[in-house]
């Protein structure tokens, strides 16, 4: 099992050894031949309807608007339908720095989201803090709140890059098993078994 | 024309051969219900990528092409994974009213579908007042929208919900007017005689001016009822998050965007059922030979050409004018629309009384 | 100059002064606000606009800068310093009454300094959370993160607020009171909303449609700049402006940059003037461009923003080319600029001034022609030239209610006092008003840029600039022109390498301010057109 991304050439993507090392694995446990099958549909299903929550903080937002305008064009990849009701989207793209008073905001729309569920972050900020991470008040980079799968570095990314991003992301979701296997609840348990505290609260 | 009245009648036979009656309804109504579902899936999803292709060139863009070719198998993928998607459910919220919404919406779309004449012989339910029960279910729709911005509990989605209750009520009053306007040339609610009518010539030439007035009545008060831009206030995206449906997620979402495209569907064929001819071929009184050529094209590549190029022009200003406001929109309705179509009512009685038509 | 000194000692004999870039007036608490209200209202005075409130700690005083205009006196600028010892419980007596731009920025140098406005009616944190411990741009602020965690709760009492109001004896009494009423249908809009252009969060009490109130919650997007700024050289923080304001990027730097040349002393040669007057104008090209996208698109019409960014994509391959980015260019330094043109500059400029008048052709008919629009935007958001000016509302929103306050005019800076160009000026005062003087704004950038692609001339991009920037003791302040209004930098400095304190008067901030005034008595829909039209950028607000 191999992943394909249409019209990205395996070895066009910089760190195939941490996808190709997921496939090993989930080679080696081996699936049943429907529950296989069924899951490959599913997944071709997911990766190539990735609807975007729309939430830009900053700079990064403007690119994003880019993406979607004539000269890149998301739409090619299915990616445009914006949804701007978390509960409609399939993945959250942390655009922009986020500081203090958004962050429980931001947590709260990724719980908002109907699973199964993604985050990239773009751009230097929501990777890292960026250029503010001095800063008393900037969460330095959205992976202290939420569960990232992809980053997308820059300031701001370009276009391209986002595509890249995306693209990594479909592959990520190819290799996802629906049935059992790699399944994003444990992620959820995990969770709280490092923050007990917000149990209660998230419920 | 080759009537398919035929093919059904057979089939019919050929199950009273060897199934008592009783059982051959059955398998019938189980046929018809499973055809009747499979063609709103196909066709929601045949819209969906219609307008988002549409939209695109609109935009000087390419839209959907990469999954399948020319991006053909892009809604089959949104569909597999909205099926998926995890179906929230609200804390203080009426859960009953919230799952049954929905599923309001899709069943009057649905009932709305079956009504249509697809072509000649192929119409599932045919009553003598057809045309005034299609009105008449898709008023039920409006309940739906209203139930689902109620049982959301969210301030957004009432405010949609009160929006879309305000403005398909007073839209419904022009779309009937307008209807009326053709069933007073028309002398007849039966879809089928509605057809069988316009053998001579399509009711918009035969209606001329005052037909023409009732089909530009009818797009604007059709594009009302669907919740469609310019008037797409219900879920004015840029205002409302989404409007009524903003906490519905996976396939309940589903529910709405597909009876939303389906809608659309449904008021184009009832345009094309009400003025162009429904089923019917382009006939021109007096071209034989051109008249027969035209009945040569199957009676359901007519509708459903038909409907889909009244659709283009509804996807067309949807893409191009911007929204209106709620008190802009019903000033419009009460203001000038109705009154219009009121004189237009008054106009085709009086084209009608004195034979000033084809 | 000479009759503002009498003046100002006739109504305050303590005054003192101070000459320099402008006039300092140093004045004792207790004289203020009769000082303030004489100079906004004494016949020869009329210091109308307060251009700047700048919250200052100067470590052993607390207090506050203000930067007044008059635009009677040929847009005549002073500043006037007050300070106040008391750390504890620092107190001024608030001027919001006088100018009302001062509501929202007497509430940030509350944010920042702890400094109570006396006789404020809503005295709230702007940017921070309500529970946030300390003052953080106080010199002495305790930065230990386990005073201000990252909180993942909601704030509470939310509609909380208090004033300090003065009583008839002098003493000041602490009054609790609340935003918005109980009974009040209060519909949240925003932080995460697609037309907050942002994280912008408006809370507005609604009686049906009809908008009541708007209650402005800002900070979702506040990094601290200005406090980064204090830790860091000034070649180091040239880098923010362009990430505060993204569609005025160049003129926000250019900006910076001249206030650092100003107190240098440098002179920046002429080739690397032209450059950055045309980035400048370039920028403006392509931020009214996406003005023009987001209205329409706020207004459902998605297509127009569609052709609003086909040709915002060509001002991008030109920065692209340049500078080496599509944003955030980080082109202007100190002295000139970073890098010299492209070949291909002139070419695709001049290809830009030849398409840009059909264009403009084609979104009216697109977009701005269309009577829905017209209807949407004409006489929505109504802001008479007054209140223009008594909320400082500079830019094409100022222009749009016929209020003539280009900084290009008024305050000269760089090339422009030789170059030809109007200022337009509409007397809609509604968002269509505001709406027009963007596009024909367009049409004057490109004016400009035809006069000066031809005459780049050829020389230095960059003066010579010392390895270590340092400014002598004092402080400067220095207008531009950007995108959205009036910006503004300020820097003081004590004479090492790192400023005391920079402050960016960002001129989305008093665009803000105005939500309330404009949206009142509109419907829900027209809050986002009136948004859109006044078209703020988040990050410039919060900074």
């Amino acid at each position: 099992m191999d992943v394909k991304i249409k019209s990205m050439k395996h070895e066009d993507f910089k760190d195939n050894e941490y996808i190709d090392k997921l496939v090993e694995e989930l080679n080696a446990t081996g699936a049943n031949v429907m529950v296989g099958k069924l899951d490959q549909l599913i997944n071709w299903g997911i990766s190539n309807s990735l609807w975007p929550l729309t939430f830009g903080t900053s700079c990064c937002a403007i690119e994003f608007m880019s993406l979607g305008a004539a000269r890149y064009d998301m739409a090619r990849f299915g990616f445009e339908v914006a949804r701007n009701s978390p509960r409609q989207a399939d993945y959250i793209m942390v655009q922009g720095t986020i500081v203090y008073r958004m962050a429980p905001v931001l947590r709260r729309l990724y719980e908002q989201l109907a699973e199964p569920k993604y985050v990239i972050a773009c751009g230097g900020c929501a990777v890292s803090g960026g250029p503010f991470k001095n800063s008393y008040c900037v969460v330095k980079g959205v992976d202290e709140i939420l569960p990232v799968d992809v980053y997308i570095p820059g300031c701001p990314p370009r276009p391209e890059a986002f595509f890249y991003g995306l693209m990594q992301l479909q592959r990520k979701i190819k290799v996802q098993k629906f049935f059992g296997g790699v399944n994003r609840k444990e992620k959820i348990e995990e969770f709280f078994a490092e923050h007990p505290e917000e149990k209660g609260r998230i419920g | 024309m080759f009537n398919f009245g035929t093919w059904t009648s057979e089939f019919n036979n050929f199950l009273m051969g060897f199934l008592p009656d009783w059982l051959t309804v059955v398998v019938e109504c189980v046929i018809i219900a499973v055809l009747v579902l499979l063609t709103y899936t196909v066709l929601a999803l045949f819209y969906i990528l219609y307008e988002r292709k549409l939209c695109a060139w609109f935009q000087c863009r390419l839209g959907p092409m990469r999954v399948g070719r020319w991006g053909l198998l892009q809604v089959f993928a949104d569909m597999f994974k909205i099926l998926l998607k995890e179906l929230i459910s609200l804390k203080d919220t009426d859960r009953f009213l919230f799952k049954l919404a929905p599923y309001i919406v899709i069943t009057s779309s649905v009932v709305m579908l079956a009504c249509l004449p697809w072509g000649n012989g192929l119409q599932i339910i045919d009553y003598n007042i057809g045309i005034f029960f299609i009105l008449a279910v898709s008023s039920v729709g409006v309940l739906g929208i209203l139930l689902a911005g109620w049982a959301s509990n969210n301030k957004y989605t009432l405010i949609g919900a009160m929006r879309s209750g305000a403005q398909m009520i007073s839209y419904e009053i022009s779309l009937g007017l307008a209807i009326m306007t053709i069933i007073v040339l028309a002398g007849t609610m039966n879809i089928n005689s509605l057809v069988w009518e316009q053998d001579s010539a399509w009711f918009i030439f035969r209606g001329h001016i005052p037909a023409i007035i009732a089909f530009l009545i009818y797009i604007v008060a059709a594009t009302a009822e669907t919740n469609r831009g310019p008037f797409d206030l219900p879920e004015a995206e840029h205002e409302l998050v989404a409007g009524y449906h903003t906490e519905y997620s996976g396939i309940h979402f589903g529910f709405f965007y597909l009876a939303e495209y389906l809608n659309l569907f449904i008021v184009s064929g009832i345009a094309s059922l009400m003025f162009l001819g429904g089923w019917m071929p382009l006939h021109i009184p007096g071209w034989e030979g051109f008249n027969n050529v035209m009945n040569w094209i199957p009676s359901i590549v007519w509708f459903i050409g038909k409907s889909f190029f009244v659709s283009y022009l509804i996807i067309w200003f949807k893409w191009t004018f911007p929204r209106v406001r709620i008190d802009q929109m019903l000033a419009f309705e009460w203001k000038y629309l109705m009154p219009l179509s009121l004189a237009n009512l008054v106009l085709m009685a009086v084209c009608v009384a004195l034979g000033w038509h084809f | 100059m000479s009759d503002i000194k009498e003046l100002i000692s006739g109504i305050c004999p303590g005054a003192t002064f101070t000459e320099g870039e402008t006039l300092l007036v140093t004045v004792e608490e207790k004289d203020w606000y009769p000082l303030a209200k004489a100079l906004k209202e004494t016949k020869g005075l009329e210091f109308d606009v307060l251009s700047a409130l700048i919250g200052m700690d100067w470590k052993e005083s607390l207090g506050v800068m203000y930067y007044l205009t008059s635009t009677s006196r040929g847009w005549e600028m002073i500043s006037v310093k007050v300070a106040v010892a008391d750390r504890e419980n620092p107190m001024i007596h608030s001027v919001s009454d006088l100018w009302k731009v001062a509501l929202f920025q007497e509430r940030e140098v509350y944010d920042f300094y702890g400094i109570k406005f006396i006789n404020h009616p809503d005295m709230r944190r702007f940017f921070l959370r309500n529970d946030w411990v300390g003052y953080p741009l106080r010199k002495d602020y305790d930065t230990n993160p386990a005073l201000n965690p990252l909180r993942m709760t909601d704030e509470e009492n939310e509609d909380d607020t208090v004033s300090y109001v003065e009583q008839p004896d002098g003493k000041i009494k602490e009054v609790p009171g609340k935003v918005f009423e109980e009974s009040d249908y209060v519909v949240n809009i925003g932080p995460q909303h697609p037309s907050t252009h942002g994280v912008m969060r408006f809370r507005a009490s609604v009686d049906g449609e009809t908008v009541k109130k708007v209650d402005v919650v800002s900070g979702y997007i506040h990094r601290g700049i200005e406090k980064l700024s204090e830790n860091l050289t000034y070649p180091q923080i040239l880098h923010f402006t362009d990430r505060m304001d993204y569609m005025s990027a160049h003129q926000n730097r250019h900006c910076l940059c001249m206030c650092i040349e100003k107190a240098m002393g440098l002179e920046i040669p002429r080739r690397a003037q032209v450059i950055r007057v045309m980035m400048d104008e370039l920028m403006r090209i392509s931020s009214h461009l996406l003005a023009f996208g987001c209205t329409a698109m706020d207004l459902g019409a998605t297509t127009a923003f569609f052709y609003g960014f086909r040709e915002r994509e060509m001002i991008l391959d030109i920065f692209e080319r340049t500078c080496g980015a599509r944003m955030s260019m980080n082109y202007n330094v100190i002295g000139g600029v970073i890098a010299d043109l492209h070949p291909d500059f002139v070419k695709d400029v001049k290809h830009l001034i030849e398409i840009m008048p059909d264009r403009l052709k084609e979104y009216h008919k697109v977009f701005s022609g269309n009577i829905i629009a017209k209807n949407r935007l004409k006489k929505v958001g109504m802001l008479p030239k007054e209140d223009a000016i008594n909320y400082d509302i500079t830019g094409p929103s100022g222009r749009g209610s016929n209020w003539s306050c280009d900084c290009r005019k008024v305050h000269p800076y760089s090339i422009y006092p030789e170059l030809d160009f109007e200022e337009v000026l509409l007397d809609g005062c509604d968002s269509y008003a505001r709406y027009m003087v963007r596009m024909k704004e367009i049409e004057q950038s490109c004016r400009i840029l035809a006069q000066l692609v031809d005459n780049i001339p050829e020389g230095d991009i960059r003066a010579q600039v010392p390895k270590v920037v340092k400014l002598p003791v004092g402080h400067w302040y220095q207008q531009v022109e950007a995108s959205r209004g009036t910006f503004g930098v300020y820097i003081e400095s004590d004479g090492g390498k790192n400023p005391y304190r920079v402050h960016f008067q960002s001129p989305c901030f008093n665009l803000v301010g105005v939500m309330d005034l404009t949206c009142r008595g509109n419907m829900i829909a027209d809050l986002i057109t009136i948004g859109a039209a006044l078209d703020f950028v988040i990050p410039d607000i919060d900074r």
